[in-house]
């Protein structure tokens, strides 16, 4: 396999969806944008990163789009507390 | 009367920089100058703009729209007057004044290097040239080393352009990787059908009617192809800060407030050489994270808080071949074949040579190295698997004290990934139970 079709396949690759949100981590972020681009549903993934802010935004459907594709590991997902004890509040 | 800030340059450290500015003088006057019609963006971003991964609107950076830009080219310095002076002639006064003008590709002295088709990647026009020119043209030769002539290579394959890539010497960034990842990183630009020529120097670009014909090497072998993209280094530009009389070595000299040798004026980013107080030494990066922590910490300084920058641990994680790799302290083993001076995504730390030791894991296409101190974890190398990425990154900028693993980390058959992993668990609990 060559490594076009191995970045492809993580391309692919849709984390499972967690409850959580995404968190990101900005001495790693470039400011590309690929992760943007690739949200279902346009959020600024992006913007968050620059503010070192989670993405609290409750269209947020955690399909793991922008994680996946971030090239340099930027964006992560954590559980927030609130969903700790099954979704029950912490 | 509110102060006048005049900020140069509309990349990651300018945009730091009237941010940091905003927010600590609110009644300031910030003007952003650029000599780019299309305002801030993300330039490592033009690498995935040449391979597709990217459209072009994507890669702007809304975040100048804060503020006043005007699209014109900083020509000259009159520190005495307190002025810039631009290309149509007009001067704009400045209380305080930012150098945060970058770095630009380093134009080596070959023989037909100025042919039409001769590319480098610097801005957003030369990733447009290269992608013009990627449709027409099916052959081309990339020369030079590091980060961006692989992300020449991968966005011309990408492109289906048929590629030769020129190496001086046996490998790849022998400056940064050590022998096998160089060969991890060959290895796969061979699958991808790259066509790799070792020990191979460029004698002249031959040109047709002006245009770019081929590349004749030292040896006399004539490779045909219509583009030829350089990347062999970049150098800091340098012009306003001459203009000015500023104090410069390989860049423009900064005390650890990002101050220059002139009142008032500062400078952050690719441009700044900065002094950094722990190894008493002053420092070039041209490294994003980098270039916008200096701007703010510039921001700041200019705004009148005091506020020093203090350097932390150089960090990357970039894609090689395809293969995410994070490099992050001290790593390298010192020059390389392929670039005059720093790269870009590079910094000079990776490349200085402590006493430390090495510690090596290679398991299929993942490869960590650990550069080990006395006490410490200086640097490594994470190509492929990315989970060790931010432990090692925390556990190096931390200064954790690893006495506990250090014999263990230098066995000759460790298994450093699992070491590590086992320190981690043990050093969050202590250190950073909560946010780590
Ligand atoms: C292809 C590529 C890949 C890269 N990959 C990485 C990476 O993987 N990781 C990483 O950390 N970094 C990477 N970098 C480096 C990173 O982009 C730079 O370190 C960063 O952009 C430096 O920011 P800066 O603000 O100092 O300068 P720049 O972003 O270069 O901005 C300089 C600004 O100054 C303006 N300017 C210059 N001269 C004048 C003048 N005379 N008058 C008016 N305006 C002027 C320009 O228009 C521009 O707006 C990469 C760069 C490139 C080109």
């Amino acid at each position: 396999m060559n490594w076009r079709q191995v970045f492809t396949r993580d391309q692919s690759r849709h984390e499972a969806r967690v409850v959580g949100w995404v968190i990101p981590e900005n001495i790693r972020c470039v400011q590309c944008g690929i992760c943007s681009y690739n949200c279902p549903i346009e959020i600024d993934v992006r913007q968050h990163a620059w503010l070192g802010k989670p993405v609290q935004d409750s269209h947020c459907l955690t399909c793991g789009e922008c994680v996946a594709r971030c090239p340099r590991g930027v964006l992560r997902f954590e559980r927030n507390a609130l969903f700790e004890n099954g979704g029950k509040g912490a | 009367m509110s102060t006048k800030y005049v900020i140069v340059g509309a990349g990651a450290a300018g945009l730091g920089a009237a941010e940091a500015i905003k927010q600590a003088d609110p009644s300031g006057e910030i003007l952003i100058l650029g000599d780019e019609a299309f305002g801030a963006y993300s330039r490592p971003g033009l690498a995935y703009y040449l391979t597709g991964e990217l459209p072009e609107y994507q890669l702007k950076l809304p975040q100048l729209s804060r503020f006043s830009f005007l699209n014109a080219r900083a020509t000259a310095i009159d520190p005495h007057r307190k002025q810039v002076h631009l290309e149509d002639e007009k001067s704009i006064p400045y209380d305080k004044l930012l150098i945060a003008t970058g770095s630009s590709a380093f134009q080596p002295p070959i023989p037909g290097a100025d042919l039409e088709g001769v590319v480098k990647l610097d801005t957003l026009d030369d990733a447009r040239e290269i992608l013009k020119r990627a449709r027409r043209n099916k052959c081309a030769v990339v020369i030079g080393g590091g980060i961006t002539a692989l992300e020449l290579v991968e966005g011309l394959r990408a492109r289906h352009v048929k590629t030769h890539y020129l190496l001086r010497g046996a490998r790849y960034w022998r400056g940064v990787l050590d022998e096998s990842e160089s060969k991890i990183v060959e290895h796969r630009l061979k699958e991808d059908g790259v066509k790799l020529h070792y020990h191979t120097q460029t004698k002249q670009i031959i040109g047709k009617k002006g245009k770019v014909a081929g590349v004749e090497t030292t040896a006399g072998d004539v490779i045909n192809c219509h583009m030829v993209a350089i990347a062999v280094g970049v150098r800091p530009r340098l012009t306003l800060a001459k203009s000015a009389g500023l104090e410069i070595d390989r860049g423009i000299l900064t005390d650890e407030y990002l101050q220059t040798s002139a009142p008032d004026i500062y400078a952050a980013g690719d441009v700044a050489q900065v002094y950094d107080p722990f190894s008493d030494r002053t420092i070039l990066d041209t490294l994003w994270p980098t270039a916008r922590a200096q701007g703010t910490a510039a921001g700041k300084n200019m705004a009148g808080l005091q506020q020093p920058y203090r350097k932390t641990v150089p960090f990357n994680v970039t894609r090689l071949a395809g293969l995410t790799t994070t490099i992050v302290g001290t790593v390298g083993h010192g020059e390389d074949d392929d670039l005059i001076g720093i790269a870009r995504g590079d910094s000079e730390t990776w490349r200085q040579l402590p006493d430390i030791l090495e510690a090596q894991s290679n398991f299929d296409v993942n490869n960590l190295r650990i550069a080990v101190g006395e006490k410490h974890l200086v640097g490594a190398i994470i190509m492929g698997d990315q989970k060790l990425s931010r432990p090692l990154q925390v556990l190096i900028a931390e200064q954790a004290d690893i006495s506990s693993i250090r014999d263990a980390l230098l066995e000759p058959e460790a298994s450093i990934a699992e070491i590590i992993t086992d320190y981690w668990i043990e050093w969050r609990k202590i250190h950073a139970p909560s946010n780590l």
